[in-house]
């Protein structure tokens, strides 16, 4: 009796299991298309950012993104962690040009970004940014990739699936059509195309390689801790599974007289 | 409780001990305390109910020193804790996964108890304080998700909290008066804050409370019959600390993979993205956890209706001692109510999935089947199964079952059963 017990909560808790995933789902049936699977260097329960990528990334979203895209919750220090040198971290600070003050005469002033600061944004507020782009408000790229649903494929498809819109489907002025899209009009124009930019590491930047290097870069910029999340993880599972199977012993054997 | 078994020698303890008795009593509750020596891993779930508090109570201190409770700052600050926090990731992640798993233990743990009857007589109190908790940890757990200041805790506080107004006359006024406002804002962040850092600690009172009951009426076990005598039972520690322990290791392992390798997957991205009154999410859905009672709620079509019922359907289970008044209180006896219970834990289930749905077409009318067999069976079909079933005969007691000792009928407990 008690084995066929077992059995059934099982399934409850299976079927339990299925409405956490089905209830997740739900979002994503707005009626746009699904984004197919990508391979992800820091997928995986021992996956790591490829650091490579990432670097490339930073190049697209300075080039490209940041044009419209702010990147408020990250500070060029934390740059360090995709193996910048401190040196080229101070020097990427330095590009930026940020406001600073009041200084003594109570005056504000502009000076070169330092380590500390965060990414300087490109529209000075909300209302700026939606004059600039037809009405439309580019979203803070900091945590992008889990603002959405299965976001780095979701990302990745949206980059690549600009295509012409089918027979019967209304695209308004100012918009282009992507299947990808939630109800298939997007205020941004296609931003990558082969070439676009001129990749320091010589790696070829054809629009693929482009979507996926930024996605990288993006997916650290949401999640900058995954590296040692994953690490310790890995170390904290292995040592309570074995710490569980020698109280499983401890177990047996304080009951072993027990009838 | 007698004091009579703990005995010492050290001058130190019963100097102690003749002033507050602390020692003696921990040694009654949790050293010799007689426990029934057949329980099953299913009685494995209130100790973790109650380790998976203080992991919340824990982590939700150190994780207060660091959050900011203002709209303009909430929702950076959690990402402050994320990013420049030494292991702030690791706080957060325990804190926002504990919440699921408390609740993963908390169900199975009522689920036990409606399938073994261990709300039935003399454990009525006992049941009553522990749904007491239950409904002190759904307030503070989605006062908890609020803090983040996301698109789903704006929205789930807007929706959850404009239920009220579906209260005639006083509705409107009530909802104005838990906002401090007239509008999900600054003062609703602030309060929902203070209480979700009170409440957990009334959860602590709540509990010790319920133990005192567990402690007075003695732990119900798998046959559901009596403690007949001393053979019946082990001393708590170290036969039954062992056995929490293995259970211990076991749920923190599947904690642990959930918090290292899948953080986000029982949370909704749209609360990556900051509260904004302006722009309605697609869908607003509560957490995991509050499914079933979210699709109770949208079944209905009157608003004050779907409260009624959502809240109902919580406030039925304090009558469940008197709803199942049959005399056996384990399932295992009872092959009729057996297979009631597993409808109906099933029909929980299918209720969860209609409430993660979009209110329309075939989930409305799912929807509103499982409902009433929610209700079919609470308020019908377990009083009339209690009236009409005929139990298996009972085990003489709980050694002569766990001897192997086959049932022994006993005609005697099964025929009053008839009514």
């Amino acid at each position: 009796m008690d084995q066929r017990w077992m059995r059934k909560l099982a399934i409850g808790a299976l079927a339990l299991g299925t409405v956490a995933i089905a209830s997740g789902a739900a979002w994503s049936s707005t009626g746009q298309m699904e984004p197919a699977e990508q391979e992800w260097h820091h997928q995986g329960i021992t996956g790591t950012f490829d650091k490579a990528a990432a670097q490339r990334g930073l190049q697209v979203y300075k080039e490209v993104c940041s044009a419209c895209h702010s990147m408020n919750l990250v500070a060029y220090r934390t740059l360090a962690d995709l193996g910048y040198s401190e040196e080229q971290v101070k020097a990427l600070a330095a590009e930026a040009e940020v406001q600073d003050g009041p200084n003594d005469e109570g005056e504000m002033f502009t000076r070169p970004g330092r380590p500390y600061d965060h990414f300087k944004a490109p529209f000075a507020n909300e209302k700026a940014a939606r004059a600039a782009n037809g009405g439309a408000y580019p979203p803070d790229m900091s945590l992008l990739v889990k603002a959405r649903e299965d976001g780095e494929n979701y990302i990745y498809a949206l980059l690549n699936g600009y295509a012409d819109a089918p027979a019967g489907h209304e695209v308004p002025e100012g918009k282009y059509y992507n299947p990808y899209y939630p109800g298939g009009n997007i205020s941004m124009p296609p931003p990558l195309s082969d070439g676009a930019v001129t990749y320091q590491d010589g790696t070829e930047a054809t629009r693929a390689q482009m979507a996926h290097d930024v996605i990288t870069f993006l997916s650290w910029t949401a999640e900058p801790k995954l590296d040692e999340r994953h690490r310790m993880g890995v170390i904290v599972v292995a040592f309570l599974v074995i710490f569980t199977g020698i109280l499983f012993a401890a177990y047996r054997r304080v009951w072993k007289d027990v009838h | 409780m007698s004091a009579s078994t703990f005995q010492t020698n050290s001058k130190a303890i019963k100097w102690i001990e003749s002033r507050l008795p602390v020692i003696s009593f921990v040694h009654e509750s949790l050293v010799v305390y007689p426990t029934p020596k057949n329980l099953n891993y299913w009685w494995n779930f209130g100790s973790l109910a109650g380790i998976a508090l203080v992991i919340q109570i824990v982590t939700g201190i150190v994780l207060s020193m660091h959050y900011t409770p203002h709209v303009s700052l909430a929702f950076n600050s959690v990402e402050h804790i994320m990013r420049d926090v030494n292991y702030g990731w690791l706080l957060r992640y325990i804190h926002a996964n504990g919440a699921s798993m408390f609740f993963i233990v908390v169900y199975v743990h009522i689920c036990r108890g409606l399938y073994f009857g261990s709300y039935k007589a003399p454990r009525e109190i006992l049941w009553w304080l522990g749904l007491v908790i239950f409904l002190l940890m759904m307030a503070t757990a989605f006062m908890g998700y609020v803090l983040p200041w996301g698109q789903m805790s704006f929205w789930g506080a807007t929706v959850i909290t404009n239920l009220f107004s579906a209260f005639p006359v006083v509705g409107k006024s009530i909802v104005t008066w838990l906002w401090g406002g007239f509008s999900v804002d600054n003062a609703t962040l602030n309060r929902f804050y203070s209480l979700h850092f009170l409440l957990p600690f009334a959860i602590v009172g709540v509990v010790v409370v319920h133990i005192w009951a567990l402690h007075t009426t003695k732990s119900n076990n798998p046959l559901g019959i009596d403690i007949k005598g001393p053979q019946d039972t082990l001393p708590f520690h170290p036969y039954y600390t062992v056995k929490d322990m293995f259970g211990l290791g076991v749920f923190m392992t599947v904690f642990a993979l959930f918090v290292f390798f899948a953080p986000n997957y029982m949370g909704h991205p749209d609360n990556y993205i900051p509260a904004n009154p302006l722009v309605t999410p697609a869908h607003i859905v509560p957490e995991w956890y509050f499914l079933p009672y979210y699709a109770i709620l949208r079944s209905v079509p009157d608003k004050l209706g779907g409260v009624v019922l959502m809240f109902g359907s919580i406030l039925l289970m304090f009558a469940m001692p008197w709803l199942d008044f049959s005399r056996v209180r384990s399932a295992r006896f009872r092959p009729i109510f057996k297979q009631a219970y597993w409808l109906f834990v099933i029909n929980a289930v299918v209720l969860g999935y209609i409430g993660g749905q979009p209110p329309e077409g075939m989930y409305i009318i799912i929807g509103r089947i499982a409902t009433t067999y929610y209700f079919v069976h609470l308020l019908v079909l377990v009083p009339l199964i209690s009236l009409f079933e005929r139990p298996l005969p009972l085990p003489e007691s709980i050694s002569n079952a766990v001897l192997g000792g086959s049932a022994v009928p006993k005609g005697a407990a099964a025929a009053p059963e008839k009514h």
